[in-house]
Formats: C-alpha cells, structure tokens, sequence
C-alpha cells in the first residue's frame, strides 16, 4: 500500500475507526443473512434426531433409572430431553440468538400442542363416554320417569332436561335480549353520566360469579315471595347472569359502528330514531348477532344459577311456572354424583348433548357474525349492490315520468 | 338582527352558532324507551348489589371481626367464617392461573405469529369455541379422567420436591412402600387444573385479540434491524400487547375464582386451611354455596351470602383492574 493516508480496505491496524471487516474473495465464508421464515431442511433433521434421541433417552430413564409408571411422567421426561438435545444440535451449527429463537419457537409450539391437545381430549371424553347412552334412540325421546338407577340405557333419556333447558333459556332470552339490546343503544348513542353510571355498574355485574345470581333468586323468589323453584326462577337467575355479558358485548360492537355512516344519515335529515334503526342496528348485525348467541352459549351451559332455583325431577314438566323443572347441565351434575355406572353414562350423555348445542350455537355466531360493521359477504354485496340499481333504475323512470309530464303539461299549457 | 361588529371598532371572535336541537315525537319516546331500559336494567342490578351487600352484612355483623380469620362453618352456632373457603379459593385460582398463564401464553403466540395462515382461522375458532365449552364438561373431565392420571404426578412432586413446604404431604411417607397414594385425591392441585383448561382458552382468546393488533411496521423495523422471530416478538408484540396479557389473565383469574361446578365436582371439602396444595381436601366460596343452599336456614342463607358478597368483591376488583390496564395499555386504547 503506497497511500496509507486512504485505506480501502485492510484498516485493522489503525486506532480510533470504525472496523470495516475485510472481505475476502474466494470463500464461501461470506455473510449470508440468515433465512428467517422459511423452513429448512436442517430444521426438520435436527427435530427428528432431538426427538428421537428424547424418547430414546426417556425409555431408558424411564425404565432403568428413575421410576416413573405413568404416561404423562414419561411424556415430560422425553419432552425435556427432547428440548436439551435441540438446543444442542443447533448450537454446534449457530450462534446463541439462534439457538434461542428456535427453542423459544420449540416451547411455543408445545404450549399451543398442549392447550389443543387437553382441550380436544375434554371434549372427546365427554362425547365417548355419552355415546354409550346417546347412541339408544330413546335417550332422545324419553324421560327419565320410569327408569331407576339400575336401569339399563335402554330405558329411559334426557329429552324432558333438553326441553327444559329450551324452555328456560326461551324465556331468559325473552327478557334479557330487548332489555340488554335496548340498554347497549342507551349506553352507544345518548352518552350522558346517568349511562357512564349504568355502564360502570354492568361492568361490576360481569364480575358477578354466577353462582350468586342463584343465591339471590333462590333467596328472593322463592324464600322470601314463596313461590315454589320452578324453571321461571331459574330463567330468572340466567337472566341476571346473561343480562351484563350481552350488554357489555353488544355496547362494544355498536360503538364501533363509523361515525362517518351515521352522520351521513342525520345528514340527510334522518331523525335519531331512524338513524339508529336503519343505520346503526343493520350495520352492527352480525356483532350484536354473536352478542345474543355467545350471551345464550354460557346461559346454556351454566349449572350453578339453575342449581339452586329449579329443583330437580325426571318427569317432562312443560310449565315453567310451576313444579321443578331440570336442565341438561344440571341433569348431568346430578346424574354423575350417583354411584351407578347407568346414571353416570347417562350424565355424560347429557353432557354431550350440550356439548352439541353449544357448538350448533357457536356455528351459528360464526356464521352471523363473521364480519366486522360495514363489511358485507359477497352475497350482501351483491344484493346491495341489484338494490342501489333497482333504486337508480326507480330514480330514472321517476326522471322519464317527471320530465314527460311536464313536457305534456308543456304542451297542454301552449295551445 | 343587527351586526354588532361595529360596536367597538375590532372584529369580534366567531362563535359558534348555538346549536337547538328539537326532537320530533318518536325521537323523544325511542329516547324514553331506551333509557327506560337502561333504568330497568341498573334498578336491577343495583338490587341484586343492594339485597347481597344488606343480607350478607347481617351475618357479617354478626360474625364479628373473626369472619376473615375463622375457619368453621356453622353459622347456627353463630361460629362461622371465610377464612379457609377463600384460601381455598384462592389457591386454586393461583394454581389455575399459574397453569393457563404459560399455555394460553404460547397458545396465542403461535396462533398469531407462528401458525400457517390457513390453518389460523380454524385455530381461532377452537379456542373460541373452547372458552364456550360449559364447565360441567370440565368437571366431568377432571373427576372421571384427569384425577386418575394426576395422581401418580402428584405423587412425584411430593417425593421429589416435598422439601418445599406448600409442597409437601405429610399423610405420604415416600419411603414406606405400603403408603397410599388416595392421599392425593380430590386436592387443590388437581381442582386447579381442571380450572386451568377452563380458563386457558377464554384467556389465549383475549391475548390473541390483542397480539393480532400490533403494528405491522414496527415488526417488519424489528425484522429489518436482523432480530430473529423471537426478538420481534419479545421487542414488538408482548410490550404491545402487555396489556391484553395482563387483562386476559386477570378475566381468566375472574372466572376461575366463580368457578362451582367444575370444583364442586372434584374437591372433597374441607373447612380448615390446607397448605398441602397436593393434599386431599380444600375448597371454595362457590363450592360451599353449592353444598350448603340446601338445608340453609335463614340465617345460614345470610352468611353463605357474606361469603357470596366476599367473592364479588374480589372477582369485582380483579375484573375493574383488568378493564384498567387494557385501557391504560397501547393495544386497550383502540379498543
């Protein structure tokens, strides 16, 4: 180098620079960024061998060294051997970011494994041990009015609990949808303190464990004003516990209707009224859709409320308002308590049939309430879409109409 | 009207024209009608609030200071208190929350940032569905399965790590092969793992909620500055969205201390403080409500209320604070 005053390249000798590192041609040494999204092949063999090498060292810890019988024992075991020697493989290839972003994308994926996996077992377990009792026709169509504890599960079914819980979440739906939806408009549109006051207290409410509102219906209704516990009272505590979920809900979604789409309408010189009717509500469905169901999924399922307030029988019973009435959850809680192998397989059949409901419930939110406010399907689209033409086409013909009469007027009035 | 711009010789500010609002009929009676509903609606739950706070205060008055310390339940005998059914309480929402916190944690950061965008929709469907699913089911789930499974772990963390105190059972001797694991039946532990996969998918919906809003600028910066998916993720989506971390947790914890049926299904009840969290025998506030209702008389009605009224208070607390941090958060802003 004959001019050291300007360094092209090798700088390593001169104090106080920044170090340019030094490029060296030829080598397959160059910085390569590192893939990040991808999925490599390297990946994949390393999980297979940390795998392998997890279960193997598991089998023999398992059996030789410590002693530890159960499955999930030797699941834990695997799965920490499992981690270690990933975490080793990498780290003979790659630097300590590396390393640790893939344990990290290790340890996420088993979380997500182990959630699914837990929950999907909860819910097989239910339905197989219910398919025992739900696969006899006459659990469907039965009650359990002549079938003792040491019946076979050919006699005798859970309809008069399945009736009964149409009937109470019929009648908590009755009184809780109106009076939730029209306090979430109160709340949404006429923002006052009296409605942050009513707001405050929903909120508190949701808080309220609904074994509570039981208690207050059981220590109102029923001790206090002497009716006996029928299905009336326990639609009642189902109310009080589904009253703030749907308000809550139904609040959020209708703030989120676009202010823009409702001054439009008052624009136009729409009353409030009718802005809120034609506008706010058609355009916050869906949400308000999945408000109600969802509101109805936990009314549903909930035990404790009807616990206490509905009593208990094994007889249809079509009347809410007299006479103990049973729900399937209840039907289920009691019916599991019982010592009997019979009982208990009709308990989880029970359950099943829940389990059912709730998911057809869950479909149908989905289905009503899969978009956001002010985003149509295609089919909406489309239809809004033959409606704004058939409205152009009116406006044209009424144009056509207009402009003929007065040209007839027109002429009429020169003669 | 006159202009009286030229009254003192500079131009007046603009005011804004007072606006008057007149309402037509049925703006006025649609006004009426909702707020008829919104008075409806708070005169109820103010006297659910009203008819708890003045019954459960009977017995607590009643009871006397000794309500938060005393163990009992006999309320005839004028001898009663919440102090073992809140521990009881508590610990299981603990144990719960100590479970679902790192599941529906890893939950809603794969469905959010690892999983294959196609199968996304459907994951956000299950643990949606997942937080639907009636806690009977639970129950049922954690007497008749998990129970028999756990109790050869609980037994492994007794033997193991009994050394740490709340671990610990003393009815279990390790060393003496004739000892019987039914010890460990029916515990805290196992309630609170029932609760946990209860809890976990309503608390994995709300972070994945949350964790769906970060920004994507400020990922693709952290992506562009080289940080691996994880360092994006630690650096831009949890700070983002701590606040639906600590809300989802916190409504989890909410539900998980209501909880009745799923405990009640498992516990063996107990009204002493049991620190052996493995141990057979604990309890709850909703529990006890569920057991007791029955044969109550009156004034035993009033004391399972104090008790109810107790439970509200915190449940009430932790769901305000919950709304507090999400608010106070980025991601809560929005929303």
């Amino acid at each position: 180098m004959s001019t050291p005053a300007i360094p092209r390249y090798a700088v390593t000798d001169v104090v106080g620079r920044t170090q340019l590192p030094t490029p060296v041609l030829g080598s397959g040494d160059a910085d390569v960024p590192r893939p990040n999204q991808r999925i490599q092949r390297e990946d994949v063999l390393r999980v297979v061998g940390a795998a392998a090498a997890g279960l193997a060292g598991a089998a023999w810890l398992t059996t030789q060294v410590i002693p530890v019988e159960s499955p999930i024992g030797f699941t834990a075991v695997a799965y920490l051997l499992f981690v270690a020697c990933f975490a080793l493989l990498i780290s003979f290839d790659d630097d300590r970011v590396t390393v640790v972003d893939r344990l990290v994308a290790v340890v996420i994926h088993s979380a997500a494994i182990v959630l699914l996996l837990a929950l999907g077992l909860v819910v097989a377990f239910a339905l197989l041990r219910g398919a025992d009792a739900f696969t006899h026709l006459n659990f469907w169509v039965e009650d359990l009015a002549l079938a003792g504890p040491l019946d076979p599960l050919n006699v005798g079914g859970m309809a008069h609990a399945a009736v009964g819980t149409l009937i109470m979440i019929s009648i908590a739906l009755l009184i809780a949808v109106p009076l939730g939806l029209l306090t979430a408009i109160c709340l949404a549109e006429f923002p006052s303190p009296f409605t942050r006051l009513v707001r405050t207290v929903v909120e508190a409410m949701t808080a309220l464990p609904s074994i509570i509102c039981g208690l207050f219906i059981l220590a109102t209704w029923v001790l206090m004003f002497g009716h006996e516990k029928s299905g009336f009272a326990a639609s009642m505590a189902v109310t009080i516990m589904i009253l703030p979920i749907i308000i809550r809900s139904a609040d959020v979604v209708l703030r989120l209707v676009p202010a823009t789409l409702k001054e439009a309408a008052l624009a136009t010189g729409a009353s409030q009224w009718r802005t809120i009717w034609h506008v706010v509500l058609p355009t916050s469905r869906s949400g308000l859709m999945t408000a109600v169901v969802l509101g109805t999924a936990r009314g549903i399922g909930e035990t404790s409320p009807v616990l206490l307030t509905a009593g208990y029988t094994t007889f249809f019973n079509f009347d809410p308002f007299s006479g103990p009435m049973v729900s399937l959850p209840l039907a289920t809680f009691t019916l599991v308590k019982s010592p009997e192998a019979a009982q208990i397989s009709r308990g989880f059949g029970a359950a099943a049939v829940l389990m059912v409901l709730v998911f057809v419930l869950f479909l149908l939110a989905r289905l009503a309430g899969g978009k956001g406010p002010g985003l149509l399907s295609a089919r909406g689209l489309l239809r809004a879409r033959r409606r704004s033409g058939r409205e152009a086409a009116r406006f044209d013909r009424r144009a056509i109409a207009r402009a003929r009469g007065a040209a007839v007027q027109h002429t009429q009035g020169t003669p | 009207m006159t202009l009286r711009t030229a009254d003192n010789g500079g131009p007046q500010p603009d005011l804004p024209r007072r606006v008057r609002v007149r309402r037509g009929p049925s703006d006025i009676s649609f006004r009426v009608l909702t707020h008829a509903g919104g008075v409806a609606v708070l005169a109820l739950m103010t006297l659910v609030g009203l008819f708890l706070g003045i019954r459960g205060t009977e017995a607590i008055v009643v009871a006397g200071p000794s309500f938060l310390t005393e163990q009992a339940w006999e309320p005839n005998s004028r001898r009663f208190g919440v102090a073992a059914v809140l521990f009881g309480t508590i610990t299981i929402a603990l144990i719960a929350i100590a479970v679902a916190l790192p599941l529906a944690l890893g939950t809603a950061t794969y469905i959010c940032e690892y999983a294959p965008v196609r199968l996304r929709r459907l994951l956000v469907g299950v643990v949606d569905l997942m937080a639907a699913i009636p806690s009977v089911v639970y129950g049922l789930w954690g007497m008749f399965w998990l129970e028999g499974q756990m109790i050869p772990v609980a037994q492994f963390i007794s033997t193991y790590f009994g050394w740490i105190p709340i671990l610990r059972v003393s009815q279990f001797d390790p060393n003496d092969p004739l000892a019987s694991p039914t010890v460990f039946t029916a515990s805290a532990f196992i309630a609170g793992l029932v609760v946990a996969m209860m809890v976990a998918p309503i608390a994995a919906s709300i972070m994945r909620e949350v964790f769906a809003q970060a920004p994507i600028g400020e990922r693709e910066g952290a992506l562009a500055l080289g940080s691996s998916k994880w360092g994006m993720i630690r650096s831009v989506v949890y700070p983002f969205g701590l606040g639906g971390i600590v809300g989802g947790t916190m409504l989890g914890l909410g539900r998980a201390l209501g909880e009745t049926v799923a405990v009640y299904l498992v516990i063996s009840p107990i009204f002493a403080i049991n620190w052996q969290v493995l141990a057979t025998g604990t309890n709850s506030i909703s529990a006890l409500i569920a057991l007791r209702y029955g044969e109550a008389t009156p004034f035993e009605l009033s004391g399972l209320m104090a008790a109810g009224l107790v439970l509200f208070a915190i449940t009430m607390v932790i769901n305000f604070g919950a709304g507090f941090v999400m608010q106070r958060s980025r991601s809560g802003a929005a929303s």
